[in-house]
């Protein structure tokens, strides 16, 4: 039995959710083997070598590569999927996109976004919303998984030297083309792995009125998260969505301000340890996963709150 | 050009759901049920499309038990044209549900197949990528909006980095997200007239299709509940309980 696991990476770096799903992988099997699909990316070759739990690393370098397209990474992982018990990759967008095809192809029934590797065909993984946890055995002989990333811890990136195999491009898709992606830079740490978010709601009433937001996020370098409200409505950008269908995020804080919290923004941050409530609505939901709740205009709350944070001595970075 | 839209009939989104005391499932009975809600957002563009003069036919299709036929029927009331229900019992994964819409595919022809990015009860997040597969088409997931031209869609997806755009060629399938566009209501006389709109049965034996789960649900259970967490009076108050008891900033 060996697992394979497909790695996310922009050629120049691995993305930090695929050291959650080696994590993953490396508890279903230990001879883990991680295939890296890309344009001239000998860097991220390298540095995934380096992760002590990466027993060797397959390497694809082609152009076709440069970026990511779902119908060609799925014929390169189909010519070397062959002698693997598992195929696994994060259940992020990248993950979602491309294992059901994979899947599919190889007549195998997915499991998606496990939370828990309970035996190596035995996996726990939430349901509606997280408002259930489903234990699923997959009785397909070859297994496809994906993982919750923010579940598993992220693996040690240095110490190991594992081999870095040279192996054959598939052929090129021509029916899908990479245009552009318009990915927002932001000094702030990214969402899915801070470990404070702050998130503002519908209550924001503005996508001005987010630089209360924002201001206390400088202060404790938090991210920024949103509910899906605040996004249809378009105070923030969709990738800081917070949600059954944005993001997941288990930070060690979690302040939700003027969010009401409806089932599913629930399900996006529900395991944080610490959850800040700030809602003037002392009836909303959210109050009830909130470890701290208060009960306040939050026009008033968020200057106070940023005010008390400027009188302490140190903030935790 | 011709659309063909998968909906999915799920427990509604605004309903909190009980699981089942003996571990075997989520309750269902007297639970209100209604369409998949990014399937809206799948019918809502394909009648725009049609609206715009670039589509002719709009066909609603769902896969499930004899009640699923709701979701073609609503389909029906906001524009499609006719319906297919093909009829199957118990759980049925998304890779028997690909196969299945690949036989109705290859029985219909469309030009794109649309569907919602994930079901809001399994959320497996699958069905429209595995249909893809087995037809060997391109798939655009996760749509935040869709151009159509002659043979080709420029798509842009939300991804977790922002948004990404890719062009397709045609026949191609699509997953749409919430954002896509603001789903319309039935009006009273459309659910009238859709009622007289076909819906075609069929049953998923009859497509030679093997519908048998491959993965078995062992316990379904409730997740561990948060302790109850307590109201604070001031920020100051706030402030302290998370330096000092949370230790948390």
């Amino acid at each position: 039995m060996s697992v394979l696991l497909i790695a996310e990476h922009n050629n120049k770096e691995v993305k930090p959710f695929t050291l959650n799903a080696i994590t993953a992988a490396s508890q279903i099997d230990q001879n883990l083997h991680v295939l890296l699909i890309g344009s001239k990316a000998d860097d991220v070759a390298k540095s995934l070598s380096e992760v002590p739990l990466v027993k060797k690393v397959l390497h694809i370098d082609h152009e076709i590569y440069e970026n990511y397209i779902a119908e060609n990474y799925t014929a390169a992982i189909l010519k070397h999927a062959d002698k693997y018990s598992h195929i696994i990759c994060s259940a992020n967008t990248f993950g979602k996109n491309l294992m059901p095809r994979v899947a599919a192809l190889l007549d195998i029934s997915q499991v998606s976004d496990i939370i828990k590797v309970i035996s190596p065909d035995t996996f726990l993984r939430p349901i509606y919303a997280g408002n259930a946890f489903a234990t699923v055995k997959s009785n397909d002989e070859k297994k496809c998984v994906t993982i919750r990333p923010t579940s598993f811890e992220a693996a040690e990136t240095t110490g190991g030297s594992a081999e870095i195999e040279k192996i054959d491009a598939a052929d090129q898709n021509e029916n899908t083309k990479f245009i552009n992606r318009e990915e927002i830079k932001s000094d702030r740490p990214e969402l899915g792995t801070a470990r404070i978010v702050i998130s503002g709601g519908r209550g924001l009433q503005s996508g001005e009125n987010f630089k209360l937001i924002t201001d206390v996020a400088d202060k404790l370098n938090a991210a920024i998260g949103a509910s899906r409200a605040a996004v249809d409505a378009g105070y923030i950008t969709n990738e800081h969505q917070v949600g059954q269908t944005g993001k997941v995020v288990v930070p060690d804080l979690y302040i939700a301000v003027g969010i009401s919290g409806a089932i599913q923004h629930l399900a996006g941050m529900k395991e944080s340890k610490v959850i800040v409530a700030i809602n003037k609505d002392g009836e909303a939901p959210i109050f009830s996963v909130a470890d701290y709740g208060l009960e306040a205009d939050l026009f008033e709350a968020l200057p106070q709150f940023l005010e008390e944070l400027n009188k302490l001595n140190t903030i935790q970075k | 050009m011709k659309i063909l839209v998968a909906v999915k009939r799920v427990i509604d989104y605004n309903v909190q759901i009980r699981v089942k005391e003996d571990g075997s499932g989520v309750v269902t009975d007297n639970v209100k049920m209604s369409t998949n809600p990014p399937d809206d957002n799948a019918i809502e563009e394909a009648v725009k499309i049609k609206e715009s003069g670039k589509a002719t036919e709009i066909i609603a299709v769902t896969v499930g038990e004899e009640k699923a036929q709701e979701t073609v029927r609503k389909a029906l009331a906001v524009g499609a044209d006719r319906g297919i229900h093909v009829k199957v019992d118990g759980i049925i994964e998304p890779l028997a549900v690909s196969k299945i819409l690949k036989k109705i595919v290859e029985k219909e022809n469309p030009d794109l197949v649309f569907m919602g990015k994930q079901a809001i009860d399994d959320d497996c997040n699958q069905t429209g990528q595995m249909l893809a597969a087995h037809l060997n088409w391109p798939q655009a997931t996760f749509a935040s909006k869709i151009e159509v031209n002659d043979k080709s869609l420029q798509v842009t997806r939300e991804v977790d980095e922002g948004l990404e755009t890719i062009e397709v060629n045609t026949p191609a399938i699509v997953t749409c997200d919430l954002r896509l566009n603001e789903p319309r209501y039935a009006s009273l006389p459309n659910i009238m007239k859709a009622k007289k709109k076909p819906i075609e049965q069929i049953n998923a034996s009859d497509l030679g299709v093997d519908t048998n789960p491959r993965i078995e649900h062992i316990k379904i259970e409730e997740p561990p509940k948060r302790k109850a967490g307590i109201k604070v009076a001031s920020v100051e108050e706030l402030v302290q309980k998370l330096k000092n008891e949370a230790k948390v900033i």
